[in-house]
């Protein structure tokens, strides 16, 4: 193995490219998916029975399937109902689409760990409705729910890479196709692993990051905590996929 | 007299099930009432009912001479002057208890952070826990977190306090504390209505004694004549059960 050429590929504008490339699809699937789940979520917590459908078809759909196949299915079968849309806009469709179903589960657990009654001490108080989610619950609902989407952050990033089918440039096309034109496999496809790699473990420390804004608790302990500490401190979270 | 909360002939039911039966009663300005009676009488939801937690059927309640019943849309301008404590002291786990107490002043009332706080301190001083402000839910007694609830609904500066059992999920060397703090309110002259199993705190406390059995109020009475020997024979009978 040439380490020369492994360097050489991690700083080629390509590669560079290629990291961007993932890195936005990411956080672009990870937003919208966010979006869909909070909708989905609420959808389900207002106790409607065409809610309750509509939910539930939508999480049979999108967990049911594998996303590889929802991806190629929404890159070809879209275009001849006259609905032409870029690759890349076919991958983040086709990303959110599915991560929503896993991020209404999470938020929906989130929301109903948040007992009854500091719902209603909240309205005792004297809140409104919307005062009561965004002061009580929200808060609560949020501490619970981060380590499970810090999971689905780095779940994306990963995910993102079966996007390469559709052409999007991200950086295991850009890694496998450089591979291939100069026969190095071992060397650019350690140059995407240490991407991969540093991209994760950025997400990590976001998520670390996050969770002691939210804890008022953690924020007062964690002067003394070292990084790694704080990293290895979040491992209660269950893995979905 | 001029009453400061009254309930006319509300009725509710929860399915087959009628919780609430044709209750009536009025609570003066200043006056503490105690209710008391079985479990599943109806109590609290008799007390959840009156800050509107709980829609009853039928029937009416006053409020500062205001029919308050229907108000939905209202309700939580009617509970901003209504404090509650719970049975599980529901504090915001993700607050300190200084917090807790200025929550409602600074997201309700949009009152500073600054001024909220002073009014914590003073109200956390008042129920007798000033050195646990920075202290988290899960780092106090049952007894203290009842207290910090009650400073909580207290900082709403509420004409009336309804007390739903606050001490039945306390231990039993806890519950002195917290009903040191509610007989001290009411000795001050805060309006009070508590459902309690505390026989004690009755005694101590009350004005007025309400017994409830099945849903029904079977009697009203002033303290010091319900205990002195009550004219009805079944409220004579569940104290007797109750003091053994």
């Amino acid at each position: 193995m040439s380490v020369e050429l492994v360097l050489h590929y991690l700083v080629s504008p390509s590669f560079f490219r290629g990291a961007g490339m993932t890195l936005l699809l990411t956080v672009t699937s990870l937003f919208f998916g966010v979006v869909i789940g909070l909708a989905l979520a609420l959808i389900q917590e207002s106790r409607t029975r065409a809610g309750q459908i509509v939910t539930l078809a939508y999480l049979w759909l999108f967990r049911g399937t594998p996303v590889l196949f929802q991806v190629i299915f929404i890159y070809n079968v879209l275009p001849s109902f006259g609905i032409k849309l870029s690759a890349f806009v076919c991958a983040v469709l086709a990303l959110s689409l599915n991560e929503g179903a896993y991020m209404a589960e999470i938020l929906r657990s989130g929301l109903q760990a948040v007992k009854k009654g500091q719902r209603t001490a909240g309205l005792a108080l004297g809140m409104t409705g919307g005062q009561m989610m965004r002061h009580v619950v929200i808060p609560q609902a949020a501490r619970i729910v981060l380590p499970p989407i810090g999971n689905q952050m780095i779940g994306m990033l990963k995910l993102s890479a079966l996007v390469s089918v559709i052409a999007v440039e991200e950086l295991l096309l850009v890694a496998n196709q450089t591979a291939s034109a100069d026969f190095r496999y071992f060397e650019a496809l350690t140059a995407a692993g240490i991407y991969y790699l540093a991209m994760t473990t950025a997400f990590m420390g976001v998520q670390v990051l996050i969770e002691t804004v939210f804890d008022p608790k953690k924020r007062q302990r964690m002067r003394r905590m070292t990084l790694t500490e704080r990293m290895l401190g979040t491992s209660q979270s269950f893995a979905v996929r | 007299m001029e009453h400061l909360l009254e309930i006319v002939g509300i009725n509710k039911s929860f399915g087959a099930a009628q919780v609430l039966k044709t209750c009536s009663m009025s609570v003066a300005a200043k006056e503490t009432v105690v209710i008391i009676g079985p479990s599943g009488s109806g109590k609290s939801t008799l007390l959840r009912s009156i800050n509107l937690l709980e829609p009853v059927d039928s029937g009416d309640i006053f409020f500062e001479g205001a029919n308050i019943t229907r108000e939905r849309k209202r309700a939580h301008l009617l509970r901003q002057q209504i404090g509650m404590v719970f049975q599980n002291f529901e504090l915001f786990s993700h607050l300190s208890a200084a917090e807790n107490v200025m929550l409602a002043p600074v997201k309700i009332l949009g009152m500073s952070r600054a001024d909220a706080h002073d009014i914590a301190v003073k109200l956390l001083r008042k129920v007798q826990i000033p050195e646990k402000a920075d202290a988290f839910p899960d780092e106090l007694s049952g007894g203290q977190q009842q207290r910090v609830a009650i400073a909580r609904a207290l900082a709403m500066r509420p004409k009336l306090m309804l007390y739903d059992e606050p001490t039945s999920a306390l231990d039993p060397e806890m519950i002195r504390e917290v009903l040191d703090v509610m007989a001290e309110l009411s000795a001050e002259g805060m309006t009070s209505v508590v459902v309690t199993h505390e026989m004690g705190f009755a005694r101590r406390a009350a004005d007025r004694i309400v017994f409830m059995e099945a849903g029904e109020i079977i009697e009203s009475a002033a303290s010091d004549q319900f205990f002195a020997g009550t004219v009805n024979e079944r409220s004579r009978r569940f104290l007797d059960q109750i003091l053994h």
